[in-house]
C-alpha cells in the first residue's frame, strides 16, 4: 500500500530526513518511534503534502501512484489521513459542516456520489455513538475552545467518518492524560482493519501498550535505524533512545 | 470661489444653473444657492481631511456627469434587484435617483407609518422640512454635503409616530441602470421615530449601470425616547458606480440604533456614518463586512460621540480585499465631558488575499469624561496557512478551503441581520463575492 524508498526532506533550508524507506501492508500498523528532532512529524507530513515540506530525493509510492505529486486534497481523496500533533482551531466553521464539506469533496473527487444532509447527520450519529465524541462537540467550531484531549479526540472522529486507507497519527498520545489517551486508543483500534494501515508516530512507549502495533521502526537523524515487532517498544523503554543511536541505518522491516 | 474650476465641479454648477433657479420657496431657493456658493469655495474634500485621508477624489474630479436622467421615470428595471429575501412588507424604489411610484409599494403601509418622498414633500409642502433643508451649514460639512444641499431633489422622508412598532421591514432599493451617459444624482434622506417607535430599514443598491453614476447621498436619522431602528443595508451597486454616502444620526434617551452592512458593491464607495449618542443610556451596536475585489475601493467611517450618561457603543466589523482592491476602517470613539459611565467599543479585523490589496484601518478614542470603558483594536492579516493546511489534509481543494475561511472570517458581521432570510440571502451573497486568493 505504502512504499517509502530513500526519502530525503527538507524543511526551512535544513535537511531532516536522510534517506527513509519504510513500506506497510494493507491492515498493518506500524509505530514509528525515535528522539526529538528525529525527523518524525516531518515525516508525517511530507506524507500528507503540507507546503514548505521540500522532497530533494527518493520516492513514495500509494497504492502504485506517485504521493509526492499530489496536492494535499488529493492524498487525502486517495485515502491519505493525517491526525496533527497540533490540530488547529477554526472560529466560525461549524464542525458538521467542515466534515461534510470534506467528505462530499473526497466522494466527489472519487467520483463518488455526495451524501446529502439527512445521509450525513445518520452516518455521523453513528460515528459519535462509536467514538464516545460528546455530541455537542459537533456544534462547535472546529476545535475552538477544544480541550487537548477533546482536540485529539475529534482527530479520530474525523478518521472514523472519513474511513481512510492509511491512516498516520502524528504524536496522538502528546498531551493526553491516561483516560484520554485509552480513549483515543480505543477509537482507533476500532478503526483497525485488514483494508487500512496505521503509521504511529511517537516519543514514548506508553501508547503502544494500547495500540499495540505489529512492527516497531526507530527513527534517528532522518533514518531508520531498528525495525522490530512490539517488543522492541518494550526494549527502547528499558534501554533509552541512546541504545539505538550508534547503531547503522537498517532496512525497514516490512 | 476657490474651487479648482475641474470638470466635475463645472458640472455640478452647469446641473445647479439649469435644474435650480427658482425651483420652489424662497427659503429653499436662498438655502440652495447658499450651499452651492459654499461647495464652490470649499470643493471636494481632499486626503488633507482627515476624515478622507485614505480616499482620494482625483479620478471623480476629472469627471463630468449629466445633471439627471430624463428617462429615469420610465426605465425599466429586473424584478429580482426589486426583491429581497424576507423583505415583503412596504417598498421604496429610487431608479437613477428619481422615486418610482410605479415600481414602490407604499399603498399598504402600516398606521403610524409615514412614507413621502422629498420630490413630493418640496411640491407641495415643503414647509415641514424647512429645519432640514434651510440649516446653516456647519463647519462639519463637507462639499458633498454642500452640493447635497444644493441639489438634492429626490430623497424619502420617514416618519414612525409615537409608540408604533412597525413590524414589516421597509424595504429602500436604490437601482442605478445605464443612461447612455454618467448620471450624478443626489439624495436627501430624513428617518425620525417618534418616542417608543421601532422600525426595520433595509436598505439595497443595486444595478447594472455599466457608464458609472456619481450618487451622493446624506441622510438625518433621528431616534427619540426608547426609539428603536434596526437598519441593514445590503450595498451591490453596479462595479462602475461611485457611491458617497454621509448619515447622521441622533439618538435621545434609551433610544437604540442597530446597524449592519453589507458592502460588496461599486468602484468608490464610502459611509461616513456619525452616531450622536445624546440621551442618556442610548446605544448603538454596528456590525459589517466589506469584501472587495478587482480595484474596487470602500471606506467606512464610524464616528461615535456618547454625549449622555451611560450611553453604549459597541461595533464590530471585518474587512476583505483581494487582487489591487483598497479598504479604509475609520473608526472613532468621543466621548465628550459629562458623559459618565460610557461603555464604547471598536473592533475591526481584516482579510488581504493578495500582495497588491491594501486596508487602511485606524480605531481613534478621545475621551474627556471619567468612569469611561472603551476599547478598540484593529488588525490585518492574511489566510492562516496552517489553517488552509488543516482543510485540504481532510480532502477540501484550496479554493473551497479559502472561501470557507473567508465565509467564516465574515459570518460574525452577518449574525444579527434581520429577518432571518435576509441573513441568508446575505450570506449567500458573500459566498458569491468572495474574490479570488493569490499565494
Amino acid at each position: 500500500m505504502l512504499k517509502i524508498e530513500n526519502l530525503h526532506a527538507r524543511v526551512a533550508g535544513k535537511e531532516i530526513l536522510k534517506g527513509l524507506s519504510l513500506e506497510a501492508k494493507s491492515g498493518e500498523v506500524h509505530a514509528i518511534m525515535g528522539p526529538n528532532g528525529a525527523g518524525k512529524s516531518t515525516l508525517g507530513n511530507v506524507l500528507a503534502g503540507r507546503p514548505g515540506y521540500e522532497v530533494t530525493q527518493g520516492t513514495v509510492t500509494f497504492d502504485g501512484k506517485n504521493l509526492l505529486e499530489m496536492e494535499p486534497e488529493a492524498r487525502a481523496a486517495a485515502g491519505v489521513f493525517l491526525a496533527f500533533q497540533y490540530p488547529v482551531e477554526i472560529p466560525g466553521v461549524n464542525n458538521t459542516y467542515f466534515l461534510r464539506a470534506a467528505l462530499n469533496a473526497q466522494r466527489k473527487a472519487r467520483g463518488g456520489q455526495e451524501l446529502d444532509s439527512m445521509q450525513f447527520l445518520k452516518l455521523v450519529r453513528e460515528r459519535v455513538k462509536e467514538m464516545g465524541m460528546t455530541p455537542e462537540l459537533l456544534n462547535r467550531a472546529v476545535n475552538e475552545g477544544f480541550s487537548g484531549g477533546e482536540k485529539k479526540r475529534n482527530e479520530v472522529f474525523q478518521m472514523a467518518v472519513l474511513e481512510p486507507r492509511l491512516a498516520i497519527l502524528d504524536e496522538t498520545d502528546s498531551g493526553l492524560d491516561i483516560d484520554a489517551l485509552k480513549q483515543v486508543a480505543e477509537g482507533v483500534n476500532r478503526l483497525r482493519s485488514t483494508e487500512r494501515s496505521f503509521l504511529v508516530i511517537t516519543h514514548y512507549q506508553r501508547l503502544l501498550d494500547y495500540i499495540v502495533p505489529g512492527f516497531v521502526h526507530v527513527l534517528a537523524d532522518g533514518r531508520i535505524v531498528e525495525s522490530g515487532d512490539a517488543t522492541l517498544a518494550k526494549e527502547l523503554e528499558a534501554h533509552g533512545y541512546a541504545w539505538v543511536r550508534d547503531r547503522t541505518p537498517a532496512e525497514a522491516h516490512a | 470661489m476657490n474651487a479648482v474650476a475641474t470638470p466635475f465641479v463645472e458640472s455640478m454648477q452647469a446641473a445647479a444653473a439649469a435644474h435650480f433657479p427658482d425651483s420652489g420657496p424662497a427659503w429653499l431657493d436662498n438655502a440652495r444657492h447658499q450651499a452651492l456658493r459654499a461647495f464652490m469655495e470649499r470643493g471636494l474634500p481632499d486626503t488633507r481631511n482627515e476624515l478622507w485621508k485614505y480616499t482620494a477624489l482625483r479620478a471623480l474630479q476629472q469627471r463630468a456627469y449629466a445633471a439627471r436622467d430624463e428617462d429615469a421615470a420610465s426605465r425599466s428595471v429586473a424584478d429580482d434587484l426589486l426583491r429581497l429575501d424576507g423583505c415583503e412588507g412596504p417598498r421604496a424604489v429610487f431608479v437613477n435617483g428619481v422615486f418610482r411610484a410605479d415600481l414602490s409599494l407604499l399603498d399598504d403601509v402600516p398606521e403610524g407609518l409615514t412614507l413621502q418622498p422629498l420630490s413630493e414633500a418640496l411640491q407641495h409642502k415643503s414647509e415641514p422640512l424647512r429645519f432640514l433643508l434651510a440649516a446653516r451649514a456647519d463647519e462639519d460639512e463637507d462639499g458633498l454635503t454642500l452640493l447635497n444641499r444644493a441639489l438634492a431633489a429626490n430623497g424619502l422622508i420617514v416618519r414612525v409616530a409615537d409608540g408604533v412598532r412597525v413590524l414589516e421591514p421597509l424595504h429602500v432599493v436604490h437601482v442605478g441602470t445605464s443612461a447612455g451617459s454618467a448620471v450624478a444624482w443626489h439624495l436627501r434622506d430624513l428617518i425620525e421615530l417618534g418616542e417608543g417607535a421601532s422600525l426595520l430599514v433595509v436598505e439595497h443598491h443595486a444595478g447594472d449601470d455599466a457608464s458609472g453614476h456619481f450618487a451622493n447621498l446624506v441622510r438625518n436619522v433621528t431616534l427619540r425616547e426608547r426609539a428603536s431602528l434596526d437598519w441593514t443595508v445590503v450595498q451591490r451597486a453596479s462595479s462602475e458606480a461611485t457611491l458617497l454616502r454621509r448619515t447622521d444620526c441622533v439618538l435621545h434617551e434609551h433610544a437604540h440604533l442597530d446597524f449592519h452592512a453589507l458592502e460588496l458593491g461599486g468602484k468608490l464607495a464610502r459611509h461616513e456614518l456619525r452616531v450622536d449618542l445624546a440621551g442618556d443610556r442610548a446605544r448603538f451596536d454596528s456590525r459589517g463586512a466589506f469584501v472587495l475585489d478587482g480595484r474596487q475601493h470602500c471606506d467606512t467611517e464610524v464616528l461615535v460621540t456618547h454625549r449622555g450618561r451611560d450611553t453604549v457603543s459597541d461595533s464590530l466589523w471585518r474587512g476583505v480585499a483581494g487582487d489591487r482592491a483598497r479598504g479604509v476602517v475609520h473608526g472613532r470613539i468621543l466621548v465628550q465631558p459629562g458623559a459618565d459611565g460610557s461603555d464604547g467599543s471598536f473592533y475591526n479585523k481584516n482579510l488581504l488575499l493578495s500582495p497588491t490589496a491594501e486596508i487602511d484601518t485606524r480605531p481613534a478614542l478621545e475621551i474627556y469624561a471619567d468612569e469611561v470603558k472603551a476599547n478598540h483594536g484593529a488588525t490585518v492579516g492574511q489566510l492562516d496557512e496552517n489553517v488552509l493546511f488543516y482543510l485540504r489534509s481532510r480532502g477540501i481543494p484550496l479554493d473551497t478551503a479559502r472561501r470557507m475561511l473567508v465565509r467564516a472570517f465574515c459570518a460574525v458581521a452577518l449574525d444579527g441581520i434581520r429577518p432571518a432570510p435576509l441573513r441568508e440571502f446575505c450570506e449567500t451573497l458573500l459566498a458569491e463575492q468572495l474574490p479570488e486568493a493569490e499565494a
